[in-house]
């Protein structure tokens, strides 16, 4: 049974393995292309209301009857499209990579990104709700990859994750809307009437400044974690969490526990898009660095990273500040996406949710932790029709992927751009 | 100065819930090496569970199928949750806890975590997202000593929370079961080599740690008589913050630690505005853990024993 399970899948194996990742892409653009023209008459003809917004999962959760229909819907639109085309496809496809390979990668990396962009641009065009979805998902996967930094790479178990967010969240929305924007809290704005290409540049400023003050708060738990580890270094950093979340609630200036409004709409999803590109390279080059590796070091063991000449100190002084940055511009768009912050956002509830975004998705690995975060995301809002068996449905995944893959579901992986974008070629064609 | 002792007196009725809830924490923690984080929330099963119990006892008493005295209905609940809410310690040690003894330590931090939740949304889809008035059990008195108020349920608090650390610490210091998990707490490696198995001593752990949750809530619900599911979360969270303040392998020392916790937070809001008190109190904290790294009691250690 289980030989014929393995002959079964070597052949869809077979049939799939020779489609670069350009080819996957051009099917999933050609399946966007098709369900923006055509997916609202197939959805009338199948008896949807509308186009499922999910992947038809909400729908079927919501109302039974309707389960033939999406999964109709959901197979016609995307199953069949990307499987057709990349595999038709293929050759072409192959050839293109083995062009762009010949290119600098960054060049093709850009190339890729760029088609990967209109595809998501295209999906969530649709609607408003997959709009909101992919940018909380994209400023989700910065959150998971900078604390997979510290707890990951580094080995520390930070609970302050929602704390340098809060940072970023409000430096970032204070030095926008305090600027820029009339509002009820800080007055009148100082530069009134800045043309809307001009916000797209001040814009980056403000992230900066709000990343900036998160990594300066981040030394306020990475200073106390010269002398201690563990378990004493979660409590700090709890700490520092709690100080950060009661601190703002007691900053009237700011709003106080009523938050900060108002923000401009400058967090398009190029902009956050942008953002989240940026974030992956850059950490990824960073862990994929010396840096990276002595934070490993700093992990297995810190005693003899110590005498192998790694600078102890300095290592976690720049992993703590570094992933703090990242967390404080994912906090500075979180709070230009939803165009409101209130400092009850920056609690246990979130420190949960993110802590469990890692660990599900995997340590000590990027790809891991944008598998995590987009799964985690897509998975809360598909489930949502559940309403509260939710929160039971999503722990109890959870534990079992804790129990069957104690460190998360890819971890300790490499994330390397050349292997993903390399043409597939047969070992013959290959010469 | 009246206001002082009157201070003095609900900060200890304060810490007594802290130190209860963090003498499980510890108990787990120095024997394990692991925090169970679903412990807030299996304080708020004790609540719930002695607010069942309270009600099952009153109804029988008043539809007069015996008569018992509401002071030993108030005991019987208080025993009767504590035995009932021990069992869902073992469960949280079986499910969350066993099949991860020897993974990163992270991960059963993970699945406590996850515990805590399916516990609340359980409470809530059960129970619905009402709040429920605990019975009172015994009429409230007020005594008045030299201009500072006493409620006879304050007494019964610090009492009883004092009373069960009593019997906790005789229990570790003098029995045979306390001397294995002494032994265990010193080096968990080599003692089941000894013949004290960790499949019987880490879910005793769990029972105990549980059962003094359940004691705490069940006095939380005399004192405040509401309940609701998410009530465990906070006062969790800062019972596990006294816990890692009193040190690792000092039980009493995280008594101490939650009755500290308990002074702080009620004279930081005598003397500033209370929506400081977070921010004062955790201040504080970090401030004691720059200085004093490994907590009141505890000795430095590696953490390289456990991963």
């Amino acid at each position: 049974m289980k030989e014929r399970n393995g002959k079964r899948f070597s052949t869809i194996r077979k049939w799939f393995s020779g489609i670069p990742a350009l080819g996957w892409l051009l099917g999933a653009f050609v399946a966007v292309i098709i369900e923006y023209y055509f997916g609202e008459s197939l959805a009338d003809m199948l008896g949807l209301d509308r186009i499922p917004v999910l992947f038809g999962v909400v729908i079927m959760l919501k109302k039974p009857a309707a389960i033939p229909g999406a999964f109709a819907y959901v197979f016609m639109i995307y199953v069949l499209p990307v499987t057709i085309i990349a595999r038709i496809t293929s050759k072409a496809m192959n050839w293109l990579a083995v062009l762009l390979e010949k290119l600098p990668l960054w060049m093709s990396a850009i190339l890729h990104l760029i088609l990967l962009y209109y595809i998501l641009d295209l999906w969530a065009d649709m609607s408003d709700y997959r709009l909101l979805l992919l940018k909380l998902s994209l400023i989700a996967i910065m959150l998971t990859l900078s604390l997979n930094v510290i707890n990951g790479y580094m080995g520390e178990f930070s609970c302050s994750h929602p704390g340098f967010m809060a940072l970023g969240a409000y430096t970032a929305s204070i030095f926008t809307v305090g600027l820029f924007m009339n509002d009820r809290i800080l007055g009148h704005a100082l530069i009134s009437t800045i043309p809307s290409w001009m916000g797209q540049i001040v814009f980056p400023l403000g992230l900066i400044l709000g990343g900036a003050i998160a990594a300066i708060g981040a030394l306020v738990v990475a200073i106390p974690s010269f002398r201690t580890r563990g378990d004493y270094l979660a409590i700090i950093s709890l700490a520092f969490m709690f100080i950060v979340k009661s601190g703002f609630e007691n900053l009237e200036v700011f709003g106080g526990p009523r938050g900060l409004g108002g923000q401009p709409d400058w967090a398009t999803l190029p902009a956050v898009f942008i953002w989240a590109v940026l974030c992956v390279w850059t950490i990824n080059n960073f862990v994929e660095s010396t840096m990276g590796k002595a934070l490993n070091a700093v992990r297995d063991e810190e005693a003899a990273a110590e005498a192998m000449t790694v600078n102890t100190r300095k290592t976690k002084m720049i992993a703590f500040m570094f992933g703090a940055f990242w967390a404080g511009i994912a906090g500075g768009l979180f709070a230009h996406v939803l165009r409101y912050v209130n400092p009850g956002t920056f609690g246990l509830k979130k420190l949960a949710e993110v802590l469990a975004m890692v660990y599900f998705g995997g340590l000590n690995s990027v790809i891991g932790s944008i598998v995590g975060a987009v799964g985690f995301n897509l998975l809360s809002e598909m489930l949502r029709p559940l309403e509260i068996f939710k929160w039971i449905i999503i722990p109890v995944l959870l534990i079992l992927v804790m129990i069957f893959r104690p460190t998360g579901l890819i971890a300790f992986k490499h994330f390397d751009i050349r292997e993903i974008l390399k043409p597939k070629l047969k070992m013959k064609e290959r010469v | 100065m009246t206001y002082f002792f009157q201070n003095v007196i609900n900060a200890l009725q304060w810490g007594s819930f802290y130190a209860l809830i963090a003498l499980g924490y510890a108990m787990v923690y120095s024997i394990l090496m692991l925090f169970n984080f679903a412990h807030g929330d299996i304080f708020m099963a004790g609540s719930y569970i002695g607010f069942g119990v309270a009600t099952g006892l009153l109804y029988l008493v008043t539809s007069g199928f015996f008569s018992l005295p509401h002071w030993l209905i108030l005991v019987l609940t208080i025993i009767i949750s504590m035995f009932l809410t021990s069992f869902l310690g073992i469960l949280v040690e079986r499910i969350g806890y066993r099949p991860l003894r020897n993974a990163p330590r992270a991960s059963a931090a993970i699945t406590g975590l996850m515990i805590g939740i399916i516990l609340e949304t359980g409470n809530l889809a059960l129970l619905g997202a009402r709040r429920l008035g605990f019975p009172s059990l015994i009429m409230t008195k007020t005594y008045e000593m030299g201009g500072v108020f006493v409620t006879n349920k304050k007494i019964l608090v610090v009492l009883v929370s004092l009373g069960l650390m009593l019997a906790l610490d005789q229990f570790v210091r003098k029995t045979k079961w306390g001397m294995a998990m002494r032994a265990m707490s010193y080096d968990f490696v080599v003692v089941p080599l000894m013949g004290v198995s960790i499949d019987v001593i880490a879910p005793l752990t769990f029972a105990i740690g549980s059962a003094l949750a359940a004691a705490g809530g069940v006095l939380y619900g005399i004192a405040y008589p509401v309940l609701d599911p998410y009530m465990g979360i906070l006062i969790g969270w800062k019972a596990f913050v006294a816990a890692i303040l009193g040190g690792r392998g000092s039980i009493m020392g995280a008594a101490l630690a939650g009755f500290l916790l308990g002074f702080i937070e009620i004279f930081v809001t005598m003397i500033f505005p209370s929506t400081l008190r977070d921010l004062i109190a955790f201040s504080i904290v970090l401030v004691i853990l720059t200085f004093r790294p490994y907590g009141f009691f505890g000795k430095p250690y590696s953490a390289k024993l456990r991963l």
